[in-house]
């Protein structure tokens, strides 16, 4: 009995994410110091919010944790596994299939339809045939009120429309980590509250981890755990 | 990738305007390129062709190439003895042995020849004294050197034959007398003799320099009036194959020793300014592809830049750098061959209505419409120019932008 929680406890997981000591500095005459020495574990299945006041280096963080950007000091693991030596062509690999993004301008492809940029990373890694691809984009679209809008062009949505895309997109390839730099920062409180509710069901329902950056913190309150950063430090890591 | 061609094409179609613009913009280079190079090319060999139509393609002179060397000089090579003033002796006008060399040169196969005795005149006609080059020659012979039959105008060359004293003029010498066939001019020689010649036909070889000062008559009549019994003083040749005449023409003045000129040779400073023509053309078609390049390369590029974000947002996604640089490179490519089929069509039309413009010119050779070369080659230039310039206008800004790290743009998109 004990034996078999053991073996099943998410304690011995490895954490979706891990930073250790990690740094970024942007090389020039003046370098610029975007985020320092932070160490920092983040549990699968979790959701967790950044905040912290603009310029603080929320945004230079995530792309760090995303694979986006690379550290100058320190390194960041997925799964456990060291991202150090990964080259261009593995770092494409990861993000097709194992993280989502979703920015505060939503990104979408302008002279694609809705439902064809959603089909996008379906197509790219082309796991499943496109009568799939086309159900699964359909589905995606529908669990987040979208089902009416698939032939839309992003110009003729509304702004909470149009970031509820990015979300679908995001989740085209099933991707075990969510990442979201400030998905709401062009959303009124609904909309924000919507898009909010979506990323805590990925969490809780589907046991995907989402990290989310905010400097809304009543929506950070919603959050499983808050990380604060100020001046590129971590000042409170929930 | 048929993901990379949707991508592509769906930008393209998205942004119709721009694609077209674009497209036209790579066809108008290579349409212009094509009409222009077609035409310098055609007006070049047109000339070419009319010169060695209408001339021969070797002529040997009663001449040396270079002076007889004095006894002084043979004497003190290279001293320091210099003789001035020294006048060469007077070569005997005409071609010594010319039976002979005649006969030799027949034998020789792919060459035809004709000998001729040329010399000045004075023609008078209702009182208007116009100097010629007057021309005895064989008709027999000369029908296998020269187009003159096919470039009778009025008259007949055969009654050259016939009619006693009879004598055919180029159009324009013809016009400065105020002459026509039928007519009789009063024809002088610096011998001092002078008979009347009754014009039997009219030429038009095209070539200006020969139709306003050449007259043919009977070598034997022309022989009579220059004073020169039995003396021919040029053999004129044609080959069958135009190529070997500056070669022809060396070996038949080694061997002979007289002068014998190719017609490249006697055409040279013709030939050398159609040169600099060449350069000056080349120069100026180039011109005309280089800035159509520019302009490919300008809205391309320019497009393609616009397009960074969605190259940033690609890679996020998880496509990779070269991936993404294919698909602005394939952008590229169907601008570039779209544009280049539609210009091929612009410049064949364009051509067509060049071609088909009349009028009257007369500088070296006449025209009456433009001469065309149609050489595929210049279509095949045209793509690589048009094709070339289209991918290198994507392939820059798209490996650019494709080597960025995405996150420079996305921050500075948001
Ligand atoms: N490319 C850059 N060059 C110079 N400074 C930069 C650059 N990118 C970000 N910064 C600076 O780094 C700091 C952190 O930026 P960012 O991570 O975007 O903060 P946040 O998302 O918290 O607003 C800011 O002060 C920002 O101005
Ligand atoms: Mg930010």
């Amino acid at each position: 009995m004990i034996e078999t929680a053991a073996a099943k406890a998410p304690a011995i997981e490895a954490p979706a994410i891990e930073a250790r000591g990690v740094g970024r500095t942007l090389p020039g005459p003046v370098p610029v110091t975007l985020v320092r020495d932070v160490d920092l574990t983040i549990a699968t299945g979790s959701f967790c919010t950044i905040i912290g006041p603009s310029g603080s280096g929320k945004s230079s963080l995530l792309y760090l944790l995303g694979l986006l950007d690379r550290p100058t000091e320190g390194e960041i693991l997925l799964d456990g596994t060291a991202t150090g030596d990964l080259d261009e062509g593995d770092l494409a690999r990861i993000r097709l299939t194992k993280l989502g993004f979703v920015f505060q301008f939503h990104f979408l492809l302008p002279e694609f339809t809705v439902l064809g940029n959603v089909m996008i990373p379906m197509r790219r890694l082309a796991r499943i045939d496109e009568e799939a691809r086309h159900a699964r984009a359909a589905e995606l679209l529908a669990s987040l009120g979208l089902e009416s809008e698939g032939a839309k062009r992003p110009d003729q949505l509304s702004g909470g429309q149009r970031q509820r895309v990015a979300v679908a997109r995001a989740l085209a390839n099933d991707p075990a980590i969510v990442l979201a730099d400030e998905p709401t920062g062009n959303l009124d409180t609904h909309n924000a509250d919507i898009v909010f509710e979506i990323f805590a069901a990925l969490a809780h329902e589907e046991g995907k981890t989402v990290v989310a950056v905010t400097h809304n913190a009543e929506l950070a309150a919603r959050a499983d755990r808050r990380i604060e950063i100020v001046d590129g430090r971590i000042t409170d890591s929930g | 990738m048929m993901l990379g061609a949707d991508i592509a094409l769906t930008h393209l179609r998205g942004r119709l305007r721009q694609t077209t613009v674009s497209v036209l913009g790579v066809a108008t280079g290579v349409g212009f390129f094509i009409a222009i190079a077609a035409l310098m090319e055609g007006s070049q060999r047109d000339f070419v062709e009319k010169i060695i139509d209408a001339t021969p393609h070797i002529v040997m002179k009663d001449e040396y190439r270079d002076p007889p060397r004095q006894p002084v000089e043979r004497a003190y090579s290279g001293g320091a003895v210099d003789l001035r003033g020294v006048r060469p002796e007077e070569e005997l006008r005409g071609l010594r042995a010319a039976k002979r060399i005649l006969g030799e040169l027949r034998a020789r196969p792919g060459l035809f020849v004709a000998p001729i005795l040329r010399g000045q005149v004075v023609m008078r006609h209702g009182g208007k004294d116009v100097a010629a080059s007057l021309i005895g020659i064989e008709p027999e012979a000369e029908r296998h050197v020269s187009t003159i039959e096919e470039d009778m105008r009025g008259g007949d060359f055969d009654l050259l034959r016939t009619t006693a004293n009879g004598v055919i003029l180029g159009s324009g010498l013809a016009d400065r007398l105020g002459a026509a066939e039928g007519d009789t001019l009063s024809v002088s020689s610096s011998a001092g003799i002078a008979i009347r010649m009754k014009i039997v036909g009219v030429f038009h070889t095209g070539v200006v320099g020969i139709d306003q000062s050449e007259a043919m008559t009977l070598l034997k009549k022309a022989q009579v009036l220059l004073g020169r019994p039995n003396v021919i003083n040029r053999i004129r040749m044609k080959l069958a194959d135009i190529d070997v005449a500056r070669a022809e023409a060396a070996a038949i003045e080694a061997r002979y020793g007289y002068r014998t000129e190719s017609w490249e040779e006697a055409n040279e400073s013709i030939l050398e300014v159609l040169f600099i023509r060449n350069v000056i053309i080349y120069t100026v078609v180039g011109a005309i592809l280089i800035v159509a390049a520019f302009g490919i390369f300008n809205i391309i590029s320019t497009v393609t830049f616009e397009k960074s974000r969605d190259i940033a947002i690609l890679k996020s996604l998880g496509f990779r750098a070269a991936e993404v640089r294919s698909i602005f490179v394939l952008e590229g490519l169907i601008v570039g061959l779209a544009g280049t089929v539609l210009g091929w069509a612009f410049g064949y039309g364009l051509s067509r209505v060049l071609g088909s413009i009349k009028f009257e010119v007369q500088s070296f050779t006449d025209m009456t419409r433009l001469p065309l070369y149609e050489w595929p080659g210049f279509y095949a230039i045209a793509a690589a120019f048009a094709i070339g310039s289209a991918v290198l206008a994507a392939w820059i800004p798209a490996s650019r932008a494709a080597r960025l790290n995405p996150v420079d743009i996305i921050r500075g998109a948001a």
